[in-house]
């Protein structure tokens, strides 16, 4: 019944969905974490750009983001990203349209655990003398980090099912292969029950492990 | 007061639900209606509905225009047959069937029959039977109108080549056509245009009746060119549920159609406009491999 999986590599899909996932997961993080810090800064420049920016972003759906990001940014602007090859630009303006995406979510995520600190802290921080950046970076961020690795966990699953929209601009993860398999072999329901399977030996354990992490790491008030 | 917020917003989740799943049994019971037609075109009564899947966004195949109508030679092949069986042009239910969802919607009975630039392979013949071939294409590329430099197959090679995702042409390309040559893969043709357009790409490459038919649509016209390469057969094939009666008297009215001249009637008003040589009539039952 499954003696068709040996003609396709599918270790080697499921890896540039991983690739595709940890690229993206590690920009997203640093992006969003420079969002959050925009929104609760006592600039208000800074503030309007990091609340326009999440409210823009999250409601684009992220087909129209990643497709614009090879028909606008490439096929129109001639934006390659040091690219050379259509493989390796795909590749990179797919994690690009996945940050982009993304960071809006871990933003808001980073926003409810900066939240979830008491105003004494920071209010001590100041008395201590502190400027803002190290009152955030020394005093609230460490602490918002160790409250949020639950809803990160959410949002680092979300993304790793979202890597399938790249299919879209053509790059070569589990999603392209399970069309082409389709195409080939006429078994939808057994093709679309392999990927689910795929999916979730990633994300599970992912789930499993950053649940154990939250609970460990979580500041007991 | 929190105790009503909390009925209410339980009342408005349920009243949610069961209107989801009403449509749910509603589209179940539109699937169970259409299958019992098939039931009763064996039968061959006039007037009764027939259900057939087609393309939805293939200009020149089958394509929903915004007023509501089909176009497309898969759409005139289906109507002529649809009439052969017994049921007037107004009688047919137009379904879309996406390449992956036609052997599920046969195999469920959700239509009568496919006609959707659907090619005959080995694979395919184990989950439905086939009628036909009704029509010969070959894989080709459509090309810019000044592009002089594409004249043979082997040009193609360190050419920037595009094509749909898992596609059958776009598995071809990797594997003979142009192995050297790079490949980009986007969800629909349309994208591909863009980029031949913007001459970030230098050929689209797919079966030359769906070249044929996006060549000759409005906007396009003079812009592109099709290679006139026959990189592959693909035989499109009119598909029927396994072991179904229709594929018999299916394969009738597509003889009479050839026969009659609806069939070169038909070429010529869809892919016309194109320069496309087409191949004459396939006789029924001789697959081009």
């Amino acid at each position: 019944m499954f003696d068709f999986l040996n003609r396709y590599d599918l270790l080697g899909a499921f890896w540039v969905t991983v690739q595709l996932t940890f690229y993206s997961a590690v920009g997203a993080l640093v992006w969003g974490t420079v969002l959050a810090a925009m929104r609760v800064s006592p600039v208000p420049l800074m503030r309007g750009f990091g609340t326009a920016y999440v409210n823009t972003i999250r409601n684009i759906p992220l087909t129209v983001i990643i497709v614009f990001t090879s028909l606008g940014l490439f096929q129109t602007l001639g934006v390659t990203l040091g690219a050379g090859s259509f493989k390796t630009i795909d590749f990179r303006l797919a994690v690009l349209g996945l940050i982009t995406y993304t960071s809006a979510f871990v933003c808001e995520a980073l926003r409810s655990g900066i939240n979830t600190v008491p105003i004494g802290q920071t209010e001590a921080a100041r008395a201590l003398g502190l400027t803002f950046p190290q009152t955030l970076r020394l005093i609230v961020l460490p602490q918002a980090f160790r409250s949020v690795v639950g809803p990160l966990a959410n949002v680092l699953i979300a993304l790793t099912k979202n890597t399938t929209v790249a299919a879209a601009i053509g790059v070569a993860e589990a999603a392209a292969l399970m069309r082409e398999m389709i195409e080939n072999e006429a078994q939808l329901l057994l093709i679309s029950a392999v990927f689910a399977f795929g999916f979730s030996c990633l994300t599970l354990p992912t789930g499993l492990v950053l649940g154990w992490l939250s609970k460990k790491v979580s500041v007991r008030r | 007061m929190k105790l009503r917020k909390v009925t209410v917003a339980a009342a408005a989740a349920l009243v949610l639900s069961v209107t989801a799943a009403g449509c749910g049994s509603s589209g179940g019971g539109g699937g169970g209606t259409s299958g019992s037609t098939s039931g009763s075109t064996s039968g061959g009564t006039s007037g009764k509905k027939i259900t057939v899947g087609i393309k939805f966004d293939q200009p020149g195949i089958g394509l929903k225009t915004p007023d509501g109508t089909y176009t497309g030679f898969d759409v005139d092949v289906a109507t002529y047959v649809a009439k052969q069986l017994g049921h007037q042009p107004g009688d047919i239910v137009w379904k879309e069937a996406k390449s992956a969802d036609r052997e599920a919607l046969l195999q469920r009975g959700d239509v009568d029959f496919v006609a959707a630039s659907y090619s005959i392979t080995p694979a395919r013949s184990e989950k439905v039977d086939f009628a036909g071939p009704y029509l010969l294409a070959h894989q080709d590329v459509l090309i810019r109108a000044d592009d002089d430099s594409i004249k043979k197959p082997e040009d193609l090679n360190n050419k920037k080549l595009c094509s749909v995702t898992g596609s059958t042409s776009a598995q071809n390309v990797k594997t003979r056509i142009a192995p050297n040559a790079q490949l980009q893969e986007y969800g629909g043709y349309s994208e591909c245009l863009t980029g031949l357009e913007n001459k970030v790409i230098d050929a689209l490459t797919t079966d030359d009746s769906i070249l044929a038919g996006y060549a000759a649509q409005a906007e396009f016209k003079g812009k592109f060119k099709l290679g006139g390469f026959k990189l592959s057969n693909e035989n499109y094939g009119i598909g029927v549920m396994k072991g179904s009666d229709l594929k018999a008297k299916i394969n009738t009215a597509l003889e009479k159609m050839v026969q009659d001249g609806s069939w070169d009637a038909f070429v010529k008003k869809n892919f016309g406009p194109a320069g496309y040589h087409n191949e004459p009539a396939p006789k029924i039952g001789v697959i081009v491999s």
